[in-house]
């Protein structure tokens, strides 16, 4: 075995070891930012369809109409329940905004699934707190259940 | 992070096709390192390339299957970066075999047994994948884990099957396989600190007396896992196995400033991590040598204990230089323990730099992979357990290839995937599995909330929560 060929051979693992190191890089890359997709592609019916037959139905007796801050450094702030989904934050886009030093930009979201109302953290640094639990799942609430973001608390009300 | 991308109806791609395509580089990597040593070494391409070749294919092909089937969602990076490593790994072993039966006549199968051991490997990562389906599962074995994780480090003490291999005992021996339960201990502890440190961080983090400029938690709150913690270090001192408890310790230093997000804890542990340093140094002879070899290593070529082997691997890596010596050309014989702690060694002497740094660099992407998995992980004991699992890599990387370089002083551990040793390649693999699951979970679309039947009007009707 000559040494040129010694050589390439060398050469050319090193080569598919680099090649292999950069392909990982590059994916990885490309993965930075995930894949923007339709709502309609990740199953079930299309959301913005199934939105409007529900505001077109009358709300029921009896079921939640509106968010609102019963204690905290801004209470009676509310939002009404058809604009769901409604985000909890100190970021401007919150559907209801809260000078609350202990919530975060976009602390949580209420949405609604059928009749049932859920409450759903978004990653907050201090969490969000549904009675005296902390919780990490979409988490059914009623009338009246005191949901808790930093220093805040927040109910649903007819 | 996954959550407000669920909002915007931003989702992560589930990139198996890309995996595929990483995972045949990687395997171009393995099959084309043993090629090259057959022809570096022996002159011809191994008579057993294609039985070689077809079993690491069909070992990468069963793991890649399993991930399709049950994590569709994982990373796809993770899995080519350990099979490469471990390709690699193997072909190293082997052209370390070839030159040790050349220069002995006897029979070397470090290569085969580690075969064997991946094999097993990927056995227990296809397992821990199907078996475990939702890590969080693991959150209800945090104080078992515990037990177990300690028990295993107590085993090598046992009179019948302990064994005291080259000054250290961890090893054990049953029925003529000898195995370290330190490397599945690791495991043990972090699932048991991280189903710990979520519960109670914010007690660690919050409640407690300030005492100069560290806020203090309260004994009950940090008790159990420094107990756990003491426990594992006490039994690590007694076996005399320095770079375990090197790694325990910062793993330990990692998980709890994550955990709590106190810079504070960072002093605290180099403080007692410097005390602890002081004291080995003047108490134990062994640390000293260590010390004076790595500050000057070529005084103590001759002594005994010498630093012997650390100026032979340095030579080694010096005479690699940038682009090696090939397979076959360098001397990695020269220096003890080659196929395992000094692994890096032979790669740098016969590889040279450039791939010395595609390596660290692979090691780097592994530990990335597993902060990245942290971050957009929906759950804080996932969050944990992965920033557990990336800092045994980071910090056992770290502490054997700076040894082997010459950074940091010398302590032995195995290089992950690289080097020859059955216990730490399978708790590796299952490292990655973990790594996977806790991935496969947090890329996952976020749960929609789909009424199953929305027109019925029956309020009292039994809601379905769509889960994926």
């Amino acid at each position: 075995m000559s040494e040129l060929t010694l050589f390439l051979i060398r050469a050319a693992f090193l080569a598919i070891l680099w090649i292999f190191v950069l392909s990982a890089i590059s994916v990885i890359r490309s993965d930075m930012f995930g894949a923007r997709v339709p709502e309609t592609a990740r199953g079930g019916a299309p959301v913005p369809e199934r939105r409007k037959g529900k505001a077109s139905k009358k709300p029921r007796r009896g079921a939640p109409t509106h968010l609102v801050v019963v204690e905290g450094e801004n209470p009676g702030t509310r939002a009404e329940l058809a604009d769901a989904p409604l985000l909890i934050g100190r970021g401007s886009d919150a559907a209801i905004k809260l000078d609350d030093d202990y919530v975060s930009t976009r602390h949580a979201r209420v949405a609604a699934s059928g009749d049932e109302w859920f409450v759903e953290d978004l990653g907050s640094t201090n969490g969000t707190y549904v009675g005296p639990v902390r919780i990490t799942q979409p988490t059914t609430i009623g009338l009246g259940v005191q949901v808790r973001v930093g220093k805040t608390i927040l109910e649903l009300r007819k | 992070m996954s959550q407000t991308g669920s909002l915007m109806g931003f989702v992560h791609r589930r990139r198996r096709g890309a995996e595929l395509f990483l995972l045949v580089l990687a395997l171009a990597v393995g099959v084309g390192a043993y090629a090259a040593v057959g022809l570096g070494v022996e002159g011809a391409v191994p008579a057993d390339m294609v039985g070689y070749g077809g079993w690491l294919t069909g070992l990468i092909i069963a793991a890649h299957i399993t991930v399709r089937l049950v994590a569709p969602y994982a990373d796809p990076v993770l899995l080519p970066l350990v099979a490469a490593l471990n390709g690699l790994g193997l072909a190293v072993i082997h052209r370390l075999d070839l030159t040790y039966e050349a220069m002995g006549n006897d029979q070397h199968t470090f290569a085969r047994q580690q075969l064997i051991w991946m094999t097993l490997g990927v056995v227990l990562f296809v397992a821990t994948l199907v078996l475990l389906r939702d890590h969080r599962v693991l959150q209800r074995l945090t104080y078992t884990a515990g037990l177990v994780g300690i028990l295993l480090l107590v085993l090598p003490f046992l009179p019948v099957i302990g064994r005291n291999i080259n000054g250290a005992r961890i090893w054990i021996n049953v029925a003529g396989f000898s195995f370290q339960p330190g490397e599945v201990a690791k495991v043990m502890l972090v699932i048991a600190f991280s189903g710990y440190l979520v519960l109670h961080r914010d007690a660690l983090a919050l409640a407690g007396r300030r005492v100069l400029f560290i806020d203090l938690p309260r004994g009950r709150d940090l008790g159990p896992i420094l107990a756990m913690f003491g426990v594992s270090m006490m039994i690590l001192v007694l076996q005399n196995d320095l770079g375990s408890s090197l790694l325990f310790f910062g793993l330990f230093l990692a998980m709890l400033y994550v955990a709590t997000e106190r810079p504070g804890w960072l002093v605290v542990g180099g403080l007692l991590f410097a005390a602890g340093a002081l004291a080995a140094y003047t108490f134990v002879g062994n640390v000293q040598n260590r010390f004076n070899f790595w500050l000057h290593p070529l005084d103590y070529y001759d002594a005994s204990p010498g630093s012997y082997q650390l100026v032979e691997a340095l030579f080694g890596q010096g005479w690699g230089g940038l682009i090696g010596r090939g397979f076959g050309n360098g001397f990695p014989e020269r220096v003890p323990f080659a196929y395992s702690d000094f692994i890096i060694s032979t790669i740098g002497e016969e590889l040279g730099l450039t791939a010395v740094m595609a390596i660290i660099l692979c090691y780097g992407l592994i530990v990335e992979r597993a902060l990245r998995i942290a971050l957009i992980s929906r759950d804080g004991f996932g969050k944990l357990m992965a920033v557990g699992l990336g800092s045994i890599v980071a910090l056992q990387v770290f502490v054997v290839i700076g040894g082997v370089t010459g950074l940091i002083p010398l302590t032995g551990l195995t290089t992950p995937f690289l080097s020859y040793g059955g216990s730490s390649l399978v708790a590796n693999w299952v490292i990655a599995a973990l790594l996977l699951r806790i991935s496969d979970q947090a890329r996952r679309p976020a749960p929609r909330l789909d009424p199953v039947d929305d027109t019925s009007g029956d309020s009292e009707s039994t809601q379905v929560v769509k889960l994926r």
